[in-house]
């Protein structure tokens, strides 16, 4: 139920934007919000939301728009000044302090003094006690937070801000790691605080979840605003084609090429918790996109294949050869390269040279009788950062001075250098720059082009819809989908990632990522 | 089926990198290695001519029989401390290993090679014990040597007791003590040394099993996804960091004549401060050998000097500690200087060093 009487909304954005660096995380961002209401906000990943809420929480600065709280301009500059103005944030995962109780949790940083300046216990408890009879949960107040599940901690959260008094309380993707019960008993405590009158933000990526609870729902996309309509007036497929609504094929080109043998062979690969009975196969020349949303995942799929992660069961062939799990080493020696996730982290050493960066997949063999000198590295180096293009005043420059750009350049050098036959790219072109972004496709589909079998992951749909011959949809674990380039469209791979078909099943994962 | 061939790119019309970006003096000379060297340059130069004795034929003798243990154990320290990791652990291997010789020798008739080749096993044995709980087990190196310090000494301590072995051959004792040629004063021991630093130079800044040291000690992670075999690297390095200090528990035993279990007892913190003077990152991942050899050195000098001149232990401490203390700052100081001056930013190289501890 929308507010009984017309007031002007509590929180209100508009056309703010926001860019780290050269990437814009948000272009134009909008939104508002009324009080007594629950507002839905859903995007793809990437289109700005987490940006927004960031920015609600003052986490960041904008760059520039309006920012308004109760018809007040506010700009805040930390997450002090956004609960002092009556916001609170309840992430996906909260951070409690363990090893101090419910209570403590709760009144950190404000406990209520008795005589003599010392901490009244007793209030506290007692405070405690009726905030949760308020919400209408049962958790002890006097336990240590450690141990609760994720579901608690988040009730935990919204204890605190409602005994802050909080006037918008923003949810960012809070049902993402949660079991069917749970789920129902936050949506409770939700609509519980919209008929007190507050106004709420909620994110998910589950429709049904944002059509069940939400009031009203606005679309991001690419940092921009999209639309802000009732829920009651729109549909899920409406929403999914705003979310994705943008033509993409000739973003991305991918030149056809002739599919040869079968290069990577996986096979009921599962690690219990992570993901389950995962198989598909990728052949030479041919780009597999792993689609889904942010945490699905798709990475650690990747990860285990690659071995610098275990599984609990199934096989990886390469190219009919059972590889060794969890041996990265086994796995460059049968023809694989990775480019990870986390470029700063995983992809590259980022206080050492361009030159051993580029030459460290390789170094064991320019090795001379054992003595490997950085002559041999800089001249083994010198040709793949000059095919990547690189940009750098020498090779013996550390990788830190580089723009994330010409970085994933050189981690693809490093890779390229060992001439692999299989290529995975876990989100080849995050927070890089459209025309580098632009070089990274083109190389990808030449490397198809002669022969290579490329695996990619992306979060970007419209990169995953471009480069890939086929698709592969990850949801909750689970491949839910195999898409040829035909019948992969936008609305179908969103589909395949968002929407529980089976409720059943989806609840038990939810259970297991919980435990 | 064959894999892929990426086509070798084409080095004429390609651009063309050049391999530094500074020029070879520069990238030679103005580093903190160096700085050491030409301090330790210094400090002899000035001894040799305002300190009494110090150009006596037994100085550089004795300073080389003195500092030989902290020279070899230097060495792998050196290599454990890129890293990122520690072991404190290796004096209390010295002493251990010094029990063994004379206990092997003495009671249970072995030969100096038989017992002391027995002793350097213990020694790798003690370092796989290390680096097995480090690598593997993932513990920190900090807390599981100063476990492995106590227990390896109190085995050491347990096994002898308060007495000593002194009865070794004077064939042996005089070994240790020998000059390689009768008139200039390099001892022996710096024969065994020498061929240990070129192995471990080769080992460390030309192999590519050195290029995996300095990746762990940069960035664990991203050594992994590499290919780096970062447990067993570890491992290995903790192995010969056993091995080398139980050789140079078998040369301290000789040179004194004297396998007690308390022998040397505190070197470990010796070496650790000389590898660090020598412009060795505690963080890990920085760091060479030139430069660990002229700080061991240097201590050395600055020691037998001071002692020269009368002054007292504790004076030579101080003055050993302030020094350590200022090659610290002076890093942290001359990065922020050099940082400031080609960027013009002066926060670079300060938030990377809190990153290269955040990541420890």
């Amino acid at each position: 139920m929308p507010g009984p009487t017309k007031r002007p909304p509590v929180l209100v954005l508009r056309d703010v934007a926001k860019s780290f660096g050269p990437v814009v995380a948000l272009r134009s961002g909008s939104l508002s919000v009324d009080a007594g209401s629950i507002h839905g906000l859903v995007g793809e990943n990437g289109a700005g939301k987490s940006t927004l809420v960031k920015i609600v929480a003052g986490v960041h600065r904008r760059d520039s728009g309006t920012f308004e709280l109760d018809g007040a301009a506010v700009d805040f500059g930390s997450t002090a000044d956004s609960k002092a103005a009556g916001v609170a944030v309840i992430y996906q995962e909260p951070t409690l302090f363990p090893d101090l109780s419910v209570t403590e949790n709760i009144f950190m940083g404000r406990q209520p003094l008795g005589r003599g300046r010392r901490i009244d216990r007793a209030a506290m408890r007692t405070e405690a006690e009726s905030l949760f009879r308020r919400l209408g949960v049962m958790i002890d107040p006097r336990r240590p937070a450690r141990g609760l599940s994720i579901a608690d901690q988040q009730i935990i959260e919204i204890a605190k801000a409602i005994s802050l008094d909080a006037r918008v309380l923003v949810m960012d993707e809070p049902t993402a790691a949660l079991s069917g019960v749970e789920v129902d008993r936050l949506f409770a405590v939700a609509r519980s605080l919209r008929d007190e009158g507050r106004a709420l933000v909620f994110i998910s990526h589950r429709f049904d979840e944002v059509f069940d609870l939400c009031d009203t729902v606005t679309v991001m996309r690419d940092g921009d605003y999209v639309s802000t309509d009732a829920t009651a007036d729109t549909s899920v497929e409406q929403i999914v084609a705003r979310m994705v609504g943008r033509e993409v094929s000739d973003l991305f080109p991918k030149v056809d090429a002739t599919v040869g043998d079968v290069v990577l062979e996986v096979e009921g690969l599962t690690s219990v918790g992570t993901f389950h009975d995962v198989t598909f196969s990728v052949r030479a020349g041919e780009i597999v996109g792993l689609a889904g949303l942010v945490g699905a995942g798709r990475s650690e799929i990747a990860r285990a294949v690659f071995g610098v992660d275990r599984y609990d069961a199934g096989h990886v062939r390469i190219a009919g050869r059972d590889l060794r799990a969890h041996n990265p080493r086994a796995a460059i020696r049968a023809g694989i390269g990775f480019v990870p996730e986390d470029r700063r982290k995983q992809g590259l050493v980022v206080d050492s040279s361009v030159a051993r960066n580029v030459a460290g997949a390789i170094r064991g063999g320019l090795a001379r009788a054992g003595v490997l000198t950085s002559r041999a590295e800089t001249r083994a180096a010198g040709p793949w950062a000059a095919r990547l293009e690189v940009k750098t005043n020498a090779l013996d420059m550390t990788a830190a001075t580089m723009s994330g750009g010409n970085q994933q350049k050189v981690v693809l050098a490093k890779w390229l250098a060992t001439n692999p036959r299989l290529l995975i790219v876990d989100e080849p072109t995050r927070g890089i720059d459209v025309g580098t972004k632009a070089e990274v496709h083109r190389l990808l589909s030449d490397l198809a082009g002669q022969g290579m079998a490329i695996l990619m992951i992306s979060s970007e749909l419209p990169e995953v819809l471009g480069m890939a011959d086929r698709v592969l949809v990850v949801r909750e674990g689970r491949i839910t989908a195999e898409l040829d380039r035909d019948s992969a469209t936008p609305e179908a791979v969103m589909h395949a990632a968002t929407v529980t078909t089976v409720p059943a099943a989806g609840a038990d994962t939810r259970t297991e990522v919980t435990a | 089926m064959s894999a892929p061939t990426v086509s070798r790119p084409d080095a004429g019309l390609a651009r063309v990198y050049p391999a530094h970006a500074r020029p070879l003096w520069r990238r030679v000379l103005l580093t903190r290695e160096v700085a050491m060297i030409a301090l330790l340059v210094v400090v002899y130069e000035y001894s040799m001519n305002n300190v009494g004795n110090f150009d006596g034929p037994l100085t550089l003798y004795y300073l080389f029989l003195d500092t030989a243990p902290i020279l070899l154990i230097a060495l792998p320290m050196t290599l454990v401390i890129i890293t990122g990791e520690i072991d404190l652990s290796v004096a209390s291997v010295v002493g251990l290993s010094s029990v063994l010789v004379g206990v092997l020798h003495q009671d249970a008739g072995l030969s100096i090679p038989v017992a002391g080749a027995i002793a350097i096993l213990v020694g790798a044995v003690c370092g796989a014990f290390n680096g097995f709980l480090v690598a593997y087990v993932g513990l920190p190196s900090l807390a599981v040597t100063i476990g492995t310090l106590a227990l390896y000494r109190g085995i050491a301590v347990g096994i002898l007791g308060t007495t000593a072995k002194t009865d070794f051959p004077e064939k042996w004792t005089d070994l240790a003590k020998k000059r390689i040629w009768e008139d200039h004063p390099y001892p022996t021991i710096l024969i065994p040394f020498l061929v240990l630093l070129v192995a471990f130079a080769l080992l460390l800044h030309f192999s590519p099993f050195g290029r995996g040291v300095f990746e762990i000690g940069l960035n664990d992670e991203a050594a992994h996804f590499t290919g780096v075999n970062v447990e067993l690297t570890k491992l290995w390095l903790f192995v010969l960091a056993g091995a080398v200090s139980a050789f140079a528990g078998i040369y301290y035993t000789l040179r004194f004549g004297s396998a007690r279990g308390d022998n040397a007892t505190g070197l470990e913190l010796q070496v650790i401060a000389a590898v660090l003077l020598g412009g060795v990152s505690i963080f890990g991942g920085r760091g060479a050998l030139h430069g660990v050899i002229a700080g061991v050195l240097l201590i050395g000098v600055l020691a037998s000097a001071m002692r020269l001149e009368n002054q007292t232990v504790n004076l030579i401490n101080i003055v050993i500690g302030v020094l350590l203390v200022l090659s610290v700052i002076s890093t942290s100081f001359l990065s922020w200087a050099s940082g400031l001056a080609t960027r013009g930013r002066g926060l670079g190289p300060l938030r990377r060093r809190s990153s290269a501890a955040d990541h420890k």
